[in-house]
């Protein structure tokens, strides 16, 4: 049978209805792209295994592209050099002769700084790491504005850094993969970074917009003038995402009356940056250990209510007693109970049997056992600090 | 559609003229207005979508956002299709740019949904611009297609 002979073989599908569908068919998997997509968040899943190994691929292809670019610009600067020697030299010498009378009071403040923090205590923030990276990539569009930048996880970046070019902050990394980082501008739409106005202290977040100069929002206008034209802008620190006093720009009133901000970043062509591995003070604690809380032992007399507390005391013997070898009790309350030790002899006028009674008392709650058992010193409370030990010297 | 993804990446290395950075035109909506004046098509959605894809990845913006939009305009531009045989140049251009305004318009109501902020409408101008003077690649696209192609004369 020939392809003629099929009844199938003569059916026509309308090519513009069948255009349609298909468009509609693409467009619904476009929506479901969009409507998953989470890009500015700090979680680095979030970021997804397609992005890292799109940008593990594009950025050795950046890098190559971007190369002719890079070996004219050298060129022309070279040359520029060659012709224009003399005034640069006598331009660095005036430079020179102005920053040996900063040099003088830099030291000197510093002098006075160190003394200040020694004497105040001062826990001053720690140095921060920084890498040196390449920009391969630039997209300056509306709608997204990134970079790529050709140090990854192997040079131990992370989702959050902060990336500064050596005039000021260019943004912030929102993906790593191998080889290469996503850096998020300041003038992304996605972007915000929690900023204050130098002279003033007053706060703001700098919104990007998608284009050159980002805006300040939620900036409080008083009568007392927090912003002025030409203030310096600086990160605050707020929030422990980013270090404070990394320099932003200079304040402009826009042409739509909102404040805005002439990124420092703009000065010079962003071919090199610097990411720093900062990490705040939220991430560098346990969180886990913060979140555990104790129970505050029963104040004597007062009612109960609802929960129960573990025994007081469940092992009659210190840690310290437990003889080489032989492996310690878990410290819950679950396993403990079983066999119950024996309880201190609560003190006079206890009105909490429940806690002496140890089989019937398991706690909704797991307590983290007291380090030392108050059963060293049974007639008094447990909140009484214990007895000092032969292993431990009193304080 | 390898040509237009190829110009992308070049336009998209970090370069700086005088102090002036590289415009940023959408290389694919010259192809996707140009697919779907020749003839509709099954496979040009999934073209599109899969340029669309490649650009947010590229750029490094929302996923599904370029997608959506070229897709937008591709159907734009297919349903004024019959209004478009036969028209001079200088009207398909005009078409051209109401295709572009449409993606773009698109993209600003997305980010803007999905951002809960406002793009800059001085930067969405200038993207405009820069996308526009491509038309003369999508008319070259059309001529190709017409003058090789004489089952639909």
């Amino acid at each position: 049978m020939s392809f003629r002979d099929n009844p199938l073989g003569e059916l026509k599908v309308p090519l513009t209805w069948a255009a349609a569908i298909a468009l509609v068919v693409a467009a619904v998997v476009a929506i479901a792209f969009l409507v998953s997509d989470r890009r500015e968040t700090f979680q680095a899943e979030a970021y997804g295994a397609t992005r890292r190994a799109s940008d593990s691929v594009l950025a050795p292809v950046g890098d190559v592209l971007a190369a002719p670019g890079r070996w004219t610009g050298a060129g022309v600067d070279s040359i520029q050099g060659y012709f224009f020697a003399v005034s640069e030299n006598r331009r660095l010498k005036a430079e020179l002769k102005e920053m040996r009378q900063w040099r003088d009071v830099a030291i000197a403040l510093r002098d006075t700084n160190d003394r200040y923090k020694t004497l105040l205590g001062l826990k001053t923030d720690p140095p921060i790491p920084m890498v040196a990276a390449r920009i391969v990539t630039d997209s300056r569009g509306p709608f997204a504005n990134t970079r790529l930048a050709n140090a990854g996880r192997e040079k131990g970046v992370k989702s959050g850094n902060p990336v500064m070019s050596e005039d000021g902050l260019v943004g912030r990394v929102i993906g790593v993969s191998d080889g290469a980082s996503r850096v998020l501008l300041l003038t992304d739409v996605a972007s915000r970074t929690p900023v204050m106005v130098d002279r003033t202290n007053a706060r703001s977040i700098l919104t990007g917009d998608g284009g050159p100069n980002p805006r300040l929002d939620y900036l409080r206008l008083s009568a007392h003038e927090p912003i002025r034209q030409g203030d310096r802008i600086l990160t605050s620190g707020d929030g422990g995402v980013l270090p404070r006093g990394l320099p932003v720009g200079t304040a402009v009133k826009g042409l739509d009356g909102r404040w805005r901000v002439v990124l420092a970043s703009d000065r010079s062509p962003i071919d090199f940056v610097r990411i720093l591995l900062f990490e705040d003070f939220t991430q560098l604690v346990n969180q886990k250990e913060l979140a555990v809380t104790s129970v505050p032992p029963p104040t004597l007399g007062a009612p109960t209510v609802g929960v129960v507390t573990a025994p007081v005391a469940k092992t009659a013997t210190p840690p310290a007693a437990i003889p080489p070898g032989t492996k310690p009790a878990e410290p819950t309350v679950a396993k403990t109970a079983p066999t119950p030790p024996t309880p201190p002899k609560p003190a006079a006028g206890d009105a909490r049997p429940a806690a002496a009674t140890p089989s019937k008392a398991i706690a909704p709650i797991a307590v983290k056992p007291p380090a030392k058992p108050p059963a060293a010193k049974p007639s008094k409370p447990p909140a009484a600090k214990p007895a000092p030990t032969p292993e431990e010297p009193p304080v | 559609m390898l040509q237009a993804l190829a110009a992308l990446v070049l336009f998209g290395v970090p370069l700086r003229v005088f102090g002036l950075q590289l415009p940023e035109p959408i290389f694919p909506l010259a192809a996707v207005f140009g697919w779907a004046v020749i003839r509709p098509s099954v496979l040009a959605p999934l073209g599109i979508l899969a340029m669309g894809l490649f650009m947010d990845y590229f750029w490094g913006g929302p996923i599904g956002l370029w997608a959506l939009c070229l897709l937008l305009g591709y159907g734009v531009a297919l349903a004024g299709r019959t209004m478009m045989a036969g028209q001079s140049r200088a009207i398909l251009w005009v078409w051209y740019g109401l295709v572009t305004m449409t993606a773009l318009t698109a993209a600003y109501l997305f980010v803007m949904l999905d951002d809960r902020s406002t793009p800059s409408l001085l930067a969405v101008a200038w993207q405009f611009l820069a996308t526009i003077i491509l038309y003369p690649f999508a008319h070259r696209l059309i001529d190709m297609f017409e003058d090789a192609d004489v089952r639909f004369r």
